[in-house]
């Protein structure tokens, strides 16, 4: 039995979000962008759920329909028991507060001509949260907990630089107390110095406010540090998702495989090593392969990958991949066949 | 003009100065760099944004825009010749012919409205005299030096056709069509995904070792520091304030801004059950460099400030083999052997 | 880690709004000042210059064609009827100015009408509108004005209209475009996660963040709008019982070889005030245009 309380704040159904390109009209060929095609997952509740892969992938797009700005095309949504996918009017205001996002450009995420006090201030208004003589007083407590001083309210953001840009970020998304907060990128755009003061801050928010995060990056060793449970998305699909011990332990898709060791690291026992290399971009997503969608850089495809798309099977308990070839005792290709140019694999030597 | 010393370095940098006029004051934008660089080297260059990276190859390049620019100081020695008293015209030959660099952005440093093929036979034939027909061929040959899968295809194809990482290909070819000895790359795959990342790495190692190509590699990533270069400098506020192998860099830095530079990056692990801690972080922000004092510019973020770090600039100080920093906690350490170079040279030159 | 308060780094500057820097901005340009002042003594003499002259710039004070100078009671001479041109000169400015910025004002709000509504709503919307102001455009403005005028009795009111309805497409697109780029922006997705109506998007969000080029590009239709003025005036489809700049060349223009001045000296007006009110949409444009703010 599973009550309300363990239930997942957050449940993602076979979401797809299909975008038309092309000129309009009649006579004109219709073409669709499959940027979210089928991704499911769950997020329980104070947790951090990690979404990564490579530009175009669709993270962005998954994350804006969840915020209920792209339109989704087909799939559902749960917001702690709610059907977000669904809400309208009110039912969505309501369902708004629960859920709040932090860009990834602190330029262009607050509005040049708004202070910072008023930005941080517009959701209290809006969506009527408190009695607006307590506002002020909420609007400043605000400003302390991410780090930034109450008489800062008074400034536009230009007079910010980008760190504190995002921390007004952060603030603005709490104003609501909401229960799931995306983060799209939230460290991207910062100077190397300056993703660690965020990173600090959103790990302390989320002890103090046992908040849940949906957090994507296309930054693995970000990924690795603040995920608890991690998808891997390539072309609109979840490829592999798993815990963050697991993944990166153990990958077994070998796009995951391939991405791993493609990340530079400064880690002492990584240096050195040999990358694989993944010939090829990843094809558009408007004339999508049939069969799996990485075959055509894929070193271990076979004709089954051209012609059938890879079911997704959950391999180790709560470690699901989509791939033909790891075997149902859970070995993935890398492994069984090292490749002439690649290392044993980033997991470490190849199992006996 | 001297003949170049096969043993002596390829390039050297002393002392060299850049200022920038701006609406609040004189910027010194690069203060007393000072590096050489070997023959089929790779030398890494690191910091945060606005530190004077790109600003050093431009300098290099000849490219530093004047006004509001202006190079106060310093030379530039390419095989004996010090480039900051070349003439124009030298300055065009020598650029992209024996040095070349590509950017960040491959799609704003190629022309839309020209097809690639146009665009590396155009530097060939400028540099080379080749005629067109020829050039076009080398172009292709280039183009598959490059691994362009189909270069015959690929040249008659516009900039926007290709992806980012194709671009990115497209402009190491046009900077290699004179097989030039030294390629800078200024952050040339901040804007690229990592496996196209890897792909782009992997031609430039080859180059660096099929051509004997020295390389200066420009990021603001330790992890491509790691993988990819040999010997490194450490850029702050317009000053290398750490140079050494990279080695000794990751294992052993010495200055307090280059030990935050690696820790307050998570990097990827293959131990990732090992507790998650807090990440070191360097708080504050770099401050505008024309509100720097006469003390050190990192001293408002250091956590291991002394009072005499308000008064006066310290400068490098060797702390082992080819390895210096600039700190005043350098100046306890072993002093034996210290090559104070460059030291009390622009004292009294601020106020 | 979040109570240590890393807003520390930065003093709290003074708080300035991008609004007055862009005014400090303005006030540092010397062409914007001189077009400023000009449009300002200009608008003073045409308010106070009337009742401080008191003479009615339709009355006949003296012999027609009498040259500039020769006359003291007639300092710049009189017209054909013999009209003060002097006169003329200061009481015309109201109409023209009127006129001017009224068209302005009018086509400004058509074309951010429509602009926001297409380039905010994108789609079916901005498919028929924008298939609407193609029709306009392809118009000749000046004719369709003629025709408006021509069909209704000339006021004052109907010249601001018909200028307004003939011009303001490519205010239209302005609007358009900036509005297709801001509401792709960070912060109007941010504005609609925490509630924000369209309404309060389009008029509170995104309009002030809009308003920089179509500020710009008002100043200069002001310009327009007095040359519009004063071609219909020439053309006689002026109002002509309100004296106006172009009413005068236009009503001198038979005499244009008889007397010079007639002409010359409200067309010299009309010439200062468009380029004064250019000057000023030049610095304005520099002033609101971050990327040459920094320098
Ligand atoms: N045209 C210019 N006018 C004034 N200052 C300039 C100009 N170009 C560069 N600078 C200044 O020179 C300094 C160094 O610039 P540079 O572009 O070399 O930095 P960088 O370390 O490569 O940064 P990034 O990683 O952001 O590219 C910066 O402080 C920058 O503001
Ligand atoms: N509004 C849109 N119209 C058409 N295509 C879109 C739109 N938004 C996103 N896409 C496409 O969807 C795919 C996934 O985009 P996105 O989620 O933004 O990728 P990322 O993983 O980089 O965040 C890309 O191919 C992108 O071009
Ligand atoms: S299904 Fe086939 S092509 Fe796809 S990842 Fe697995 S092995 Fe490679
Ligand atoms: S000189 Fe002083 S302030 Fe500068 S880095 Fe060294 S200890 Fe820190
Ligand atoms: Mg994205
Ligand atoms: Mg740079």
């Amino acid at each position: 039995m599973s009550g309300p309380a363990d239930r997942p704040l957050l449940q993602v159904r076979d979401l797809k979000v299909h975008f038309r390109t092309g000129s309009r009209g009649p006579f004109r060929r219709q073409t669709f962008v499959h940027a979210v095609d089928g991704v499911s997952f769950d997020v329980p509740r104070g947790t951090t759920f990690g979404i990564v892969g490579e530009s175009g992938s669709g993270k962005s797009t998954t994350a804006l329909a969840i915020m209920r700005l792209a339109p989704i095309t087909g799939g559902t949504i749960d917001l702690a028991g709610a059907r977000l996918s669904e809400a309208e009017g009110n039912d969505l205001l309501a369902l708004r507060r629960k859920a709040q996002i932090i860009f990834q450009d602190p330029y262009s995420s607050l509005s040049p001509r708004m202070r910072a006090g008023a930005i941080v201030r517009e959701p209290l208004d809006l969506m009527e949260i408190g009695d607006p003589e307590g506002r002020d007083g909420r609007v400043a407590d605000l400003f302390g907990k991410v780090g930034l001083r109450a008489e800062q309210q008074a400034l536009f953001p230009h007079q910010f630089s980008g760190g504190q840009r995002q921390r007004i970020g952060v603030a603005r998304a709490l104003a609501s107390q909401p229960d799931l907060i995306v983060c799209d990128e939230p460290v991207s755009a910062l100077d190397v110095a300056i993703q660690a003061q965020i990173l600090n801050l959103l790990r302390a928010l989320q002890r103090e406010f046992r908040l849940t995060y949906l957090f994507i990056s296309h930054d693995l060793a970000v990924v690795q540090y603040i995920c608890d449970e991690i998808a891997v998305m390539y072309l609109g699909e979840i490829v592999e998702q798993a815990d963050r011990i697991s993944l990166f332990k153990r990958p077994l898709h070998p796009y995951t495989w391939a991405l791993l060791s493609a990340v530079p690291s400064a880690a002492s026992k990584r240096r050195g090593r040999r990358r694989v290399s993944l010939e090829g971009d990843p094809p558009s997503p408007i004339d999508l392969p049939p069969g799996c969608r990485f075959a055509g850089r894929c070193p271990f495809a076979e004709d089954i990958c051209r012609t059938e798309a890879p079911a997704r099977r959950e391999i180790f308990p709560k470690h699901w991949v989509s791939c033909h070839r790891v075997g149902d005792d859970g070995v993935p290709p890398h492994e069984m066949y090292p490749l002439a140019n690649g290392p044993g694999g980033p997991g470490g030597p190849a199992r006996p | 003009m001297p003949a170049a010393d096969a043993s002596s370095a390829l390039l050297e940098v002393r002392n060299l100065q850049v200022d920038f006029r701006t609406r609040n004051g004189i910027a010194h934008v690069l203060d007393g760099i000072e590096f050489s660089l070997s023959k089929g080297e790779i030398l890494g260059i690191v910091g945060e944004s606005g530190c004077g990276k790109s600003m050093t190859a431009l300098a290099i390049m000849g490219l530093v825009p004047t006004p509001p620019g202006r190079i106060a100081g310093g030379e530039i020695v390419y095989r004996g010749e010090n480039l900051l008293k070349a003439s124009k015209e030298r300055m065009r030959r020598i650029r992209g012919n024996r040095i070349s660099m590509i950017f960040q952005e491959p799609m704003t440093a190629l022309n839309p409205v020209f097809t690639v093929g146009d665009q590396i036979a155009e530097s060939i034939v400028l540099h080379q005299g080749l005629s067109r027909r020829a050039a076009l061929d080398r172009a292709v040959e280039l183009l598959r030096e490059v691994h362009i899968p189909a270069p015959e295809r690929r040249i008659g194809e516009f900039p926007h056709q290709l992806s980012g990482g194709m671009r990115q290909r497209i402009m190491i070819a046009i900077a290699l069509a004179c097989e030039p000895d030294i390629l800078i790359a200024d952050e040339p795959t901040t804007a690229l995904d990592v496996t196209v990342q890897a792909q782009v790495f992997d031609l430039l190692l080859e180059l660096q070792q099929d051509r004997d190509m020295a390389i200066v590699l420009i990021t603001h990533d330790m992890g491509v520091i790691a993988e990819m270069t040999g010997r490194v400098l450490v850029m702050y506020a317009g000053r290398i304030i750490e140079a050494a192998a990279v080695d000794d860099l990751l294992e052993n830095p010495q200055h307090p801004y280059t030990s935050g530079l690696i820790a307050c990056v998570p990097q990827l692990s293959d131990e990732p059950e090992a507790e998650r801690e807090a990440l070191m972080e360097i708080p504050g922000v770099v401050p505008p460099l024309t509100e720097l004092g006469v003390g050190c510019a990192f001293e408002p973020r250091c956590g291991f400030r002394m009072p005499v770090c308000v008064q006066s600039r310290p400068s490098p100080v060797a702390v082992g083999a080819g390895h210096s920093a600039a700190c005043w906690l350098m100046e306890d350490a072993d002093r034996q052997g210290a090559d104070r170079q460059g030291a009390d040279r622009r004292d009294g030159d601020r106020p | 880690m979040a109570d240590r308060p890393a807003g520390a780094e930065i003093p709290v500057a003074t708080a300035e709004s991008p609004a007055r820097e862009a005014w400090r901005m303005f006030l540092r340009n010397r062409s914007a000042i001189l077009g400023l002042v000009l449009l300002a003594a200009i608008i003073l003499v045409s308010l106070f210059g009337p009742p401080l002259y008191g003479v009615d710039p339709f009355k006949i004070r003296g012999a027609p064609f009498t040259p500039p100078g020769v006359d003291p009671n007639v300092p710049l001479g009189t017209d054909h009827v013999g009209r003060d041109i002097l006169a003329g000169m200061i009481g015309g400015g109201r109409a023209t100015l009127a006129v001017g910025a009224s068209a302005a004002l009018m086509t400004v709000a058509i074309g951010l009408l429509v602009g926001a509504m297409a380039g905010y709503y994108g789609g079916l919307v901005d498919e028929i509108l924008m298939r609407i102001t193609e029709f306009f455009q392809v118009l000749p403005s000046l004719i369709l004005a003629m025709v408006l005028v021509a069909l209704f009795t000339p006021s004052l009111y109907m010249i601001a209209i018909a200028i307004g309805v003939a011009s303001w497409q490519s205010t239209a697109r302005l609007a358009r475009a900036e509005f297709l780029r801001l509401k792709e922006l960070e912060y109007v997705k941010a504005g609609r996660t925490i509630g924000a109506t369209d309404r309060r998007l389009i008029w509170v969000v995104i309009l002030p963040n809009a308003l920089p080029p179509l500020i710009v590009s008002a100043t200069l239709i002001v310009g327009v709008a007095i040359l519009f003025e004063a071609g219909l005036s020439f053309l006689g489809l002026g109002d002509p019982n309100i004296m106006s700049w172009g009413l005068m060349i236009g009503s001198s223009r038979e005499y244009i070889f008889d007397s010079w001045w007639s002409a010359t000296f409200p067309g010299a007006a009309i010439f200062l005030s468009v380029l004064s009110v250019s000057l000023i949409g030049d610095g304005l444009n520099d002033a609101l245009n971050p990327k040459l703010r920094e320098r």
